[in-house]
């Protein structure tokens, strides 16, 4: 760990949202968001995780308790002002369909006021930043676009007016899995080059354990439990959270491992050139997967150039698990800086 | 038709009366029910009383509308305008809250979620959403304006209704058609050029696109 605490975007202090008929949506709940870090809020429906979410922006106000963005109590902010510093990005529904690509993308920026060369600037620096060519995609409908090209264009409205914060509603809840695994894929390395603060609410584990440098379970309006991905897998707080993390958690953990961090030299016996191989790359989970597959208790693990460098084995998948449960510090190696760099 | 070559000018000049009476009524109409309508989106509690009232208005039959309002304001064009302008509340009204409240509330919850004010999300989002339930409303009350207008003539208002009254007298028969028939036509006209400027409206906006 670095010695330098990592600042804090997001406080929520003792936040409570209770309905009128005395609903109690959120109770009690504290929670501070680090700057530049992904946190995900997961829970299944009615746990809060959104409503919380919405307070963040005022959407929502919080019955009792106080937040702090950037230090500032948002109370005292105008919630107009408020929601134009911060992004928001929900489901593909969200897109207006009476607008064009880019005066959706545009719509904060001409909120704010920014003349219009420099919001034409603006909407297509973000279309290429989504992958999306501005000369085919700027004047279309959102009608006239595919789901996973819907949620890009989501993203990039909501980076428009270059906020530090994003919100993130379920935002690839509607796509297929292919399409959600490459824009889960994008997000990662966007995030890796913009460093935004991030709250992230889905009702997906997987995703979460994806997406997350940490992740916040919630349940009936409680904070159960916040750590990382492997800490919340390893270790669940509470009966409710090791039920929402499943019963395949070490699966999960091992996708979260790759090849690499259980490689060991190649034994005596010279591995079955014909056999299945698996790259140094892939997850612990896929190396698990293709021993169980071929019934075999090691596999030659190859480069991406197929050259060999080692083997993987089932005792050293354990191993690696063990280790993995015992590690309790916030997972760096593979999402970059991680949160304390 | 022999009728109406024979009358050209007359009957002209009959049409020109019928359709500014029929349209004065829709813009007066359009211009007291689109607020209220408005009014009822935001205001949930008022739909019952404000539509049970219009819904009154419509359900009074034309002719007795007409003579109950004669003692008040004469004969001739106003009676009629007032009457066309209530009988057309309900569909108007209705229309425009409808619209309105049927836009999806997520995209309203996105235009908050963004940072717009009660009057940017108004005109930027909801009301561009709602415009073809709101145009259907105006093309349903036009139709009905550019109908009853006939019946008004009964009071002294014109219009082609006179043709219509005039032949019935006198048993014309050829007369009588002429006049329904020169109504229906500008019935059609008026609906035709309001559908084209629904798919117009509707593709400037992408909204049919959409909703299709």
């Amino acid at each position: 760990m670095s010695c330098s605490s990592p600042t804090i975007a997001i406080t929520l202090d003792r936040v409570s949202k209770v309905y009128p008929g005395g609903h109690v949506a959120v109770r009690d709940v504290t929670l501070n968001i680090q700057t530049g870090e992904v946190l995900v809020l997961v829970g299944t429906s009615g746990s809060g995780k959104t409503t919380t979410m919405k307070m963040i922006n005022r959407l929502v106000e919080p019955t009792s308790g106080s937040i702090r963005v950037g230090g500032e109590d948002i109370s005292k902010i105008n919630p107009i002002q408020l929601r134009r510093s911060i992004g928001y990005v929900i489901q593909e529904i969200g897109l207006f369909p009476h607008m064009t690509v880019a005066k959706n993308i545009a719509l904060v920026p001409s909120l704010k006021g920014w003349p219009k060369p420099r919001q034409n600037e603006r909407v297509a620096e973000l279309l290429e930043l989504v992958g999306l060519p501005p000369d085919q995609y700027a004047k279309k409908h959102p009608h006239q676009l595919s789901g996973g090209q819907k949620q890009r264009v989501g993203v990039a409205r909501a980076l428009a007016g270059d906020p530090d914060i994003l919100l993130m509603d379920e935002p690839f809840g509607a796509l297929d899995p292919i399409t959600r695994g490459q824009l889960h894929e994008e997000f990662l390395k966007l995030q890796r080059r913009l460093r935004k603060t991030i709250v992230f609410v889905t009702h997906d584990m997987l995703e979460a354990i994806r997406l997350a440098e940490r992740i916040a379970v919630m349940d009936g309006g409680v904070l159960e439990q916040v750590g990382t991905p492997r800490e919340v897998l390893a270790h669940p707080a509470t009966r409710r959270v090791a039920d929402l993390v499943g019963a395949d958690a070490t699966l999960k953990l091992l996708g979260l491992c790759t090849v690499e961090q259980a490689l060991e030299a190649l034994g005596a016996e010279s591995p079955d050139a014909l056999g299945p191989v698996i790259r140094s790359g892939d997850s612990l989970k896929d190396a698990l997967l293709t021993m169980v597959a071929c019934g075999r208790a090691s596999l030659p693990v190859v480069n991406v150039d197929g050259t060999l460098r080692g083997r993987v084995t089932l005792q050293g998948l354990q191993t690696a698990l063990a280790g993995q449960e015992k590690d309790r510090r916030p997972q760096g190696a593979a999402r970059g800086q991680g949160t304390h760099a | 038709m022999t009728y109406l070559l024979a009358n050209g000018p007359a009957v002209w000049r009959l049409s020109v009366q019928h359709m500014e009476i029929a349209g004065l009524s829709c813009l007066l109409a359009i211009l007291i029910a689109f607020p209220l309508g408005v009014l009822l989106s935001r205001v949930r509690w008022l739909t019952g009383p404000v539509l049970g009232t219009a819904g009154i208005f419509y359900t009074i039959p034309s002719l007795a509308l007409f003579a109950l309002l004669i003692p008040i304001l004469g004969l001739g064009m106003k009676p009629t305008v007032l009457a066309l302008v209530l009988y057309s509340q309900l569909t108007l009204i209705r229309n425009t809250a409808v619209g309105i409240s049927e836009v999806d509330p997520a995209l309203v919850e996105a235009a908050r979620g963004m940072g717009m004010t009660g009057v940017q999300r108004f005109w930027r989002v909801e009301m561009p959403l709602a415009v073809p339930v709101v145009l259907a409303g105006v093309r349903t009350a036009t139709a009905m304006a550019i109908g009853l207008t006939t019946i008004a003539a009964y009071i002294g208002a014109g219009g082609l209704g006179v043709l219509i009254f005039q032949g019935i007298s006198t048993a014309h028969t050829d007369q009588v058609l002429a006049g329904a028939l020169v109504v229906s036509a500008i019935a059609l006209v008026a609906d035709l050029v309001l559908a084209l400027l629904q798919r117009a409206l509707g593709s400037v906006t992408g909204v049919r696109a959409w909703a299709s």
